[in-house]
């Protein structure tokens, strides 16, 4: 059972709410602005993006944009447990901070810990305030699963670090003023050697960001291209080939994103509701996939709340991010098959032609976002055979060598 | 080194309640007693019941202490499940604590009776277990057809019980029969029956899972005496049963955490090709697919035993939500054990086919995954109907967060 709030989480979360009533409305339904952009043009993106950054910027004028960061960081001061009350009050009004959020989630707590003070004073502030937009510049079409075979160069010239190489699956480049790249300074020691973890400029020539369109139609990723882009070296993380240990501190931040909000009429249950007022309920194959469909949906929601439990005790988590990872992305493919399934011959239609406007067959398209994006699910079945059950690694090949001496595709 | 999964968020004082039960089976119910009772006609290893109940006083733990009971809860007795599910043990602690006790603990307590009578006895260690199923159809109480006629003093019972748990050891039944023209709910009993009373035929049957003796009960006329007010709605006896429903899901927890760290033992330990097998992805995703259904096996298990002790309105519910993702996630598991440790995952000397033998009977006993499944939908529905005729649509799908509760 959920775990009750203590008295001092119940005034936390009082306060909260107190904000969120006094400078946000709550959700209504469908045509909630939160819930994306309403289409999938240009204006609608732009319309969308000024809306989230309009409210990170509330947030941060409200002292809510960064809850476990120190107040000279331009943070709280809090717990990681009022954080996640703070973001489960919030989940019941019709804002977001979308990926605007999640960047900052990932870079700033890089930069707090490996960052210097100058790095700090420039960047935090802005980018919690959504006046500076991030984005990660991390995999190549080289270097996916195995992100330390980056080969974008980054060239020491006098004061500055500059770039030639090419990203790609960028999230929100198109929208960024900044990102924070991997890149390979030393080709000539082992791979995991070569590589520096640097902050450059998106606004600048060189710098040229191509979409590409997702199998579902929208744009949220991009090819990013570096032709001569120049950083400063003063804004490298950690020290020229120092930048793995960053990267590595990212990556976990980015599993730890988990928790996924849902919107509108997605649970099982609604879909059970549908099928008893349809009448197909009284088919016992339906009942028997609903059922199966609430179990899983359920132990996920289970697994959460032991999540939930030990952030809000302070405890560390003893189960791995990793199995509700895979548990998520799996689980949640398979509930959109299920109410695909019971949709019938109408589940072939899409968009506004479909039940449901859709939102199932988008659902059964976006299934790579959960299953591919932020680790595959094999790489995350990798890490829970070696970290968690403390099975031994693949022998490898490219650990040792220099970098420029291994062996690649294509 | 063994692998040492962290524990699920258990007090202090019940991870050393844990540890001590785990040196005590190690000790106590190594795998070779297992099979040796396994393999005895007697199906019991009497020494090691007294011993679990005279020192640990196994069975009397969710028993009050007027009863002479150790008084905790239903979480106490899980864990002692657990670790005996992960021994395979050959007592019959679920039958007598879970099955037995709980669902006596639940009728005395619907209709009076005397908890000395029927209690007191199980915490002082009688072998007791529930005959309850009659047949393979949907596990519930309601379909019970055999009768207790009303005789005196006594009731006479005449009709059958299958699967019987632990029957060929049992010192006492209670049995579940219904009373002269009642159907369905109404009209079940639970009646106190002692095995060599004249016209029952104790009849031992082949079990798929041999740690667990199995016996056919035929009543001719047998006199029993009434637990609690015969007659009596249904939903006491119900209720008992769905509480160790939620306890035999704790014991398999328990062969679940060691199967998995059988196969990873086995998985470092075993080399090919010049490396350790557990190195190949193949097997290491097996491992970690096995992790996955131990982890969500054990946080359903857990929450359905806390929504038990607390008599949370969805009991019923997570009952079915723990048995419905216990049952088959214990049987992939089993089997990946097997698949894992090659071919001597499938010789009768190593152990593997025993946790096997015991996910798949435990897979069917009280309900398969698509019996609850059906049981889930048809609660998920009620529930729906009566927030459907409290608030408007719209309502409903904004309060996501409340719906999952």
């Amino acid at each position: 059972m959920r775990r009750a709030d203590t008295p001092e989480e119940a005034a936390f979360r009082a306060e909260a709410r107190a904000w969120l009533e006094a400078n946000a409305t709550r959700r209504q339904g469908p045509a909630d602005w939160s819930l994306g952009p309403r289409d999938h043009s240009f204006e609608a993106e732009q319309e969308y993006w000024a809306k989230m950054k309009a409210w990170q910027r509330r947030r941060f004028d409200g002292g809510w944009a960064a809850i476990t960061w120190a107040r000279e960081h331009g943070g709280r001061g809090g717990t990681p447990a009022q954080a996640m009350l703070f973001a489960e009050e919030q989940a019941a009004f019709d804002v977001t901070s979308g990926f605007i959020d999640a960047a900052v989630g990932l870079v700033g707590p890089a930069l707090i810990k490996y960052g210097t003070p100058e790095q700090r004073e420039r960047f935090l502030k802005p980018m919690l305030r959504g006046d500076e937009i991030w984005c990660q510049l991390f995999s190549e079409p080289e270097a996916g699963s195995d992100l330390a075979a980056v080969r974008t160069r980054a060239v020491v010239d006098g004061d500055d670090l500059v770039i030639n190489g090419q990203k790609v699956w960028t999230t929100s480049a198109q929208h960024a003023d900044w990102g924070f790249i991997v890149c390979r300074t030393n080709p000539d020691v082992p791979k995991h050697d070569g590589i520096t973890f640097a902050l450059v400029d998106m606004r600048q020539p060189g710098v040229e960001v191509r979409p590409l369109v997702t199998m579902k139609g929208d744009r949220h990723f991009n090819e990013v291209f570096f032709k001569d882009v120049r950083t400063p070296l003063a804004y490298v993380v950690n020290g020229l080939g120092r930048g793995w240990p960053v990267t590595t501190f990212v990556l976990m931040n980015e599993g730890a994103n988990i928790g996924t909000t849902s919107h509108g009429r997605t649970r099982v249950a609604d879909l059970v509701a549908d099928a008893v007022a349809s009448g197909r309920f009284e088919d016992g194959v339906v009942r028997e996939r609903l059922g199966a469909g609430y179990v899983e949906e359920r132990v996920l929601a289970l697994l959460q709340d032991r999540l939930r439990r030990a952030i809000l005790d302070g405890r560390r988590p003893d189960v791995d991010g990793s199995v509700l990872k895979v548990f998520t992305a799996e689980s949640g493919h398979r509930k959109a098959e299920l109410a695909a399934w019971l949709e019938g011959a109408l589940g072939v239609l899409a968009g506004p032609s479909a039940p449901m406007q859709g939102i199932w067959q988008d659902s059964l398209l976006a299934r790579g976002a959960m299953t591919v994006g932020g680790g595959t699910v094999e790489v995350h079945r990798n890490g829970l055979g070696e970290r968690a059950l403390g099975l031994p690694k693949e022998p490898r090949f490219d650990r040792d060598r220099p970098f420029k001496d291994l062996r690649v595709s294509g | 080194m063994p692998l040492s999964l962290p524990d699920f968020d258990l007090a202090p004082e019940q991870v050393e309640f844990r540890d001590t039960l785990r040196r005590f089976f190690e000790a106590n119910a190594p795998m070779a007693e297992t099979r040796r009772v396994m393999e005895s006609v007697a199906g019991l290893a009497r020494p090691l019941w007294e011993k679990a109940g005279a020192e640990l006083g196994l069975v009397g733990l969710a028993i009050p202490e007027a009863q002479g009971g150790q008084g905790f809860g239903l979480m106490e007795l899980g864990i002692a499940l657990g670790e005996c599910g992960r021994a395979l043990a050959p007592i019959p602690l679920f039958s007598a604590a879970a099955l037995a006790g709980r669902v006596v603990a639940r009728v005395l307590e619907a209709s009076g009776g005397k908890a000395e009578d029927w209690l007191a006895p199980l915490a002082a260690g009688q072998i007791a277990t529930l005959a309850w199923q009659e047949d393979g159809g949907p596990a519930d109480p309601a379909r019970t057809r055999l009768e207790a006629r009303p005789d005196g003093a006594v009731y006479r019972l005449t009709g059958e019980k299958q699967i019987v748990l632990d029957a060929p050891v049992a010192e006492r039944f209670f049995v579940v029969a219904r009373t002269p023209g009642s159907a369905g709910g109404e009209g079940l009993g639970l009646f106190a029956v002692d095995p060599a009373a004249a016209g029952l035929a104790i009849e031992p049957a082949e079990a798929f899972d041999p740690t667990r003796p199995l016996a056919t009960l035929r009543f001719a006329n047998v006199a029993a005496q009434p637990v609690g007010e015969p007659g009596a709605d249904g939903s006491a006896i119900g209720r008992g049963l769905e509480e160790a429903t939620v306890l035999l899901c704790a014991e398999q927890i328990g062969g679940m955490q060691r199967v998995l760290e059988a196969a990873v033992d086995y998985a470092n330990a075993r080399h090919q090709f010049g490396r350790p097998i557990g190195s190949f992805q193949a097997i290491k995703h097996k491992c970690a697919d096995m992790l996955i259904d131990f982890e969500a096996s054990r946080t359903a298990a857990r929450a359905a035993i806390e929504a038990c002790e607390a008599d949370d309105p969805e009991r019923s519910l997570l009952a079915s939500v723990a048995k419905a993702q216990c049952g088959p996630a214990f049987v992939r598991m089993a089997i990946e054990n097997m698949q894992i440790q090659g071919g001597v995952g499938y010789t009768w000397e190593y152990d593997a086919h025993l946790y096997y033998r015991r996910a798949q009977s435990f897979a069917l006993l009280h309900g398969s995954a698509s019996e609850h499944h059906d049981r889930v939908a048809r609660r998920v529905a009620a529930a729906e109907a009566g927030i459907g005729s409290k608030a408007k649509p719209g309502a409903r799908a904004a309060g996501g967060a409340g719906a999952q509760r």
